[in-house]
């Protein structure tokens, strides 16, 4: 069967199945109410986009400098870089925030919240790109380092032009995982009133009283963020393989 | 060239003891003639390629002076990196970078260390790779190429930048006797054509053939040294003797 054929199956059978059991239950449904907010729910939806885009890239760097501290040489570096990953792994993203917002940017008169609900979601993404980030560049043979300091290769060299293409390769379906796990865990910005689309799709059911019509839209509104994170990833994956040799 | 090592001393971290070192080079000597291939034979762990990465500038010794011709290797990392750029160096395995094909792994060195344009790059392995037969393998990705068509390519891209010298630390030592001897014939013809190297290898039929003098490497020292017809014939070293005699006559 082809790739297409599969997952057109596997699709139709999932919305005929969730589709049943819609039908059973017996809900007043009331489409139009939910309607009359359509453009606070793009503006929610919008919202999101730009702060998780924001945060993504801001992330991809913190991880990227984190990952480096952590093979640093220099013990104090590798210290501050595994403390700063465990903390952040090993507590809610929700008490960061909290923490985030009324304290620390509190104590250092930081007040927009967009940019602290960004700053403490680039944080927490950070630590598990930094994880991915390490484990990438520990794949790579010491070999490969050999071989490109004898040719005579700069440590910068050597990063750019050996490791960095085969890392990348390595820590791409993991990235892009954790992209997407981004995505859905910047709803959590709605607890310091970030008016991004989960906050906003809340507040539509709170005014309508309709909830699974509110929140249908916001599966379909992450989902249309997601879908497309992982087909990308898929096509570079795609693009940058080559067997290992 | 001529080596002249003196009191070369290397520790690493002894696995085995936590804090404690392994001494892997103990106060080796060794003073060659003017020769062209010098070829590091002995058993395994007794120090040969800890002894090769040193001369390749790719370690430092923790004590000790090393010169080629006179001149003493420098011994801060840039200084290193100057130096590597002058010679060339083979390893058992994994040389080239497999994200590149063969080559984009011949370009590499000679457009991002050396200098040239692409185009002048491709015009200077033109030559090379023809003449050792691998054109068709130009395009390859290093996981199309055999064990042996990937060190030949890492030799060329070696021998490319136009070395003084070339250091092969067990080049065959990953292959099979089919691909060992394509890649023997290789190092064979440039012993040839005059491309000076130091090579080390358990090949002891080949090291003989090709070599103008052998060091017996073991414990961290050079037990002995000398024109490869005189070890073979002469030598009274019984450890060495027992080493050598396992080898089959030419």
């Amino acid at each position: 069967m082809p790739r297409w054929l599969a997952h057109t199956v596997v699709v139709a059978l999932l919305v005929a199945g969730v589709a049943l059991a819609f039908a059973r239950v017996d809900y007043a449904w009331n489409w139009a109410g939910v309607w009359e907010y359509r453009w606070k729910f793009l503006q929610g939806w919008l919202t999101t986009v730009g702060v998780s885009l924001a945060a993504l890239l801001a992330s991809i760097a913190i991880g990227a400098v984190a990952a480096l501290m952590l093979r640093s040489r220099s013990a104090l570096a590798a210290a501050a870089a595994r403390v700063y990953v465990e903390l952040i792994r090993g507590t809610p993203l929700l008490v960061q925030l909290l923490i985030g917002f009324y304290v620390v940017a509190a104590a250092v008169r930081l007040e927009d919240r967009y940019v602290v609900g960004v700053l403490v979601l680039a944080l927490f993404s950070g630590a598990y790109m930094a994880e991915i980030f390490r484990g990438g560049l520990d794949a790579i043979p010491r070999a490969q380092i050999d071989s490109a300091r004898s040719i005579g290769l700069t440590p910068w060299q050597s990063l750019r032009l050996v490791v960095l293409p085969q890392a990348v390769r390595i820590v791409l379906p993991s990235v892009a995982g954790q992209l997407v796990s981004l995505i859905k865990d910047s709803s959590l910005l709605s607890v310091i009133a970030i008016s991004e689309f989960t906050l906003n799709a809340q507040e539509v059911n709170s005014f309508t009283y309709s909830t699974l019509e509110s929140y249908l839209p916001l599966a379909i509104g992450y989902l249309a963020l997601t879908l497309p994170l992982s087909a990308l990833s898929r096509w570079l994956e795609r693009r940058f393989k080559y067997e290992a040799a | 060239m001529k080596l002249v090592i003196h009191g070369l001393v290397q520790r690493f971290p002894d696995p085995g003891r936590p804090g404690g070192t392994a001494t892997v080079l103990d106060h080796l000597e060794l003073v060659t003639g003017d020769i062209r291939a010098l070829v590091l034979v002995g058993p395994s762990g007794g120090g040969k390629s800890t002894l090769l990465r040193i001369l390749a500038g790719l370690d430092v010794p923790a004590a000790g002076s090393v010169a080629f011709d006179g001149v003493p290797l420098p011994r801060d990392e840039a200084g290193l990196r100057g130096y590597r750029r002058t010679v060339g160096t083979v390893f058992q395995a994994y040389n080239l970078f497999p994200h590149l094909t063969a080559m984009e792994n011949l370009l590499l060195p000679l457009v991002h260390v050396h200098g040239l344009t692409p185009a002048e790059a491709a015009e200077r392995v033109r030559g090379p790779l023809a003449r050792f037969r691998l054109e068709a393998h130009a395009h390859k990705r290093p996981a199309e190429l055999s064990g042996g068509q990937k060190q030949r390519i890492a030799i060329l891209r070696a021998l490319v930048v136009q070395p003084r010298r070339l250091f092969l630390d067990e080049p065959t030592s990953a292959l099979d006797p089919e691909m060992s001897a394509e890649v023997l014939d290789m190092i064979g013809e440039l012993r040839e054509a005059g491309t000076q190297f130091i090579l080390v290898t358990h090949e002891m039929g080949f090291a003989r053939r090709v070599a103008d003098e052998i060091a017996f490497i073991a414990d961290g020292r050079a037990v002995a040294h000398g024109p490869a017809a005189e070890l073979f014939a002469g030598c009274t070293e019984p450890r060495v003797r027992r080493f050598l005699e396992r080898i089959p006559a030419p």
